[in-house]
């Protein structure tokens, strides 16, 4: 059972990184990659909502959204199918965990509030945690695998982006073609390191 | 077609485009993009929600209160996408198996969000709904565009039509298999952005 969540757990970091695998978050993956500090901060605050979100939404599709999902209620439930909803209701549950994680940290943890500053009711848009809530919806994980793949998927998330911060940082030294400055070449960054990561494909653990 | 119309439709196409100049909506546009088919349909989606959505929002902007406009917002956006999922899934149910959480991803998809918040919710309706077009347009140009090359070199069809007969079926063309793995988007795009910076110049980032 360990193995599993250990395999699903890499896979999720790894060969099928969020950011470099399924292009997700790309928004704020090229926008905020400017400066390895706030890479860092971001990259933490997506790992904490999607560790919360994943599991949380598998928790709610399960046992209010799936067929027959409401016969706790009434008997007559049973046929009651309500999985159209399901965008809007994750959707709803990752505005509403942003904004109790931006009260929380606000509350007890002001420095890292400070820190975080913008980035952290931006998360709520970011396709990275939306994406993972539907991939789980997809493949059906259960409560645990939902959780593991939910921290798996954030990680990965957090190391593509540092690691992205980390060379562009280095990229003001050399000597880019004037058109490809800034977005042009961080795209092209971007592809290089979606290389790298296909290494890691077809590994089975 | 009076002057401010056409700027509204198509200054998104080079000018303003949203996914070259603003990095907008960049995450749907690689994934979708290995066939021209998945691509042409995910543009439409895109540009029919963004229009209706910058409509909706912006019929309704001054009874919005601004401190829970995003979910709104998101509301209205999520809505039109599920009703946009359950055309697709009922008319073309391959694509959208395809296509799988992408379609659900437009809710998130900055684009709409972007022009939602930046347009609609200080202009007229009428101009919002052609200010949605015009930027799905502009997001539909870069992605038929990736689309184009990667299914060509990639598989050597259009829209499912052979045209280079490859290695494996006994012809001549072999198979670019970088163009079928997500790494070929990003540089597509990468030079995309170069080849539109350098014909304007005005967009160049100065560091």
């Amino acid at each position: 059972m360990l193995e599993h969540y250990l395999s699903l757990l890499t896979k999720s970091i790894f060969v099928e990184n969020m950011a470099l695998a399924f292009f997700l978050g790309m928004c704020s993956f090229l926008a905020v990659s400017k400066k390895v500090e706030t890479a860092i901060g971001l990259g933490a605050a997506v790992i904490f909502v999607l560790a919360v979100c994943v599991p949380l939404n598998q928790l709610i599709i399960v046992s209010l959204l799936k067929e027959g999902a409401l016969v706790w209620i009434s008997p007559e439930f049973a046929t009651v199918d309500l999985t159209f909803l399901s965008y809007l209701v994750q959707i709803g549950t990752i505005a509403a965990v942003v904004q109790v994680v931006e009260m929380t940290v606000d509350r007890y943890a002001p420095a890292l509030y400070n820190a975080l500053g913008v980035f952290l009711p931006l998360i709520a848009v970011n396709c990275a945690i939306l994406g993972a809530s539907l991939f789980m919806e997809q493949r059906e994980y259960s409560l645990g695998e939902a959780a593991v793949f939910g921290v798996g998927s954030g990680i990965g998330w957090a190391l593509a982006i540092v690691a992205l911060a980390a060379l562009r940082e280095k990229m003001r030294y050399s000597n880019v073609p004037e058109g490809l400055r800034g977005l042009g070449i961080a795209f092209i960054l971007t592809g290089l390191m979606a290389i790298g990561f296909l290494a890691f494909s077809g590994i089975q653990l | 077609m009076d002057k401010q119309t056409k700027g509204v439709l198509f200054d998104p196409l080079f000018n303003n485009n949203p996914i070259a100049l603003q990095v907008l909506g960049i995450c749907s546009a690689l994934a979708v993009t290995t066939k021209l088919e998945t691509a042409l349909v995910m543009s439409i989606a895109l540009t029919t929600v963004t229009a209706f959505s910058n409509l909706a929002i912006s019929s309704i902007r001054n009874y919005i209160p601004s401190s829970i406009r995003i979910i709104v917002q998101l509301t209205i956006i999520a809505s039109l996408v599920i009703m946009t999922d359950q055309v697709l899934k009922a008319f073309v149910y391959d694509v959208s198996k395809q296509m799988s959480v992408y379609v659900g991803l437009i809710i998130t998809n900055c684009i709409v969000m972007g022009r939602a918040e930046a347009y609609a919710m200080a202009n007229k309706p009428g101009i919002s709904f052609l200010d949605g077009i015009g930027n799905g347009l502009g997001y539909s140009m870069v992605l038929l565009v990736v689309a184009f090359f990667r299914e060509l070199f990639g598989s050597g069809k259009l829209f499912g039509v052979e045209l280079f007969k490859t290695v494996n079926d006994g012809g001549w063309y072999t198979t670019n298999g970088l163009m079928v793995m997500s790494p070929s988007a990003f540089f597509l795009i990468g030079g995309m952005i170069w080849v539109i910076r350098v014909y304007k110049p005005s967009q160049q980032e100065k560091e």
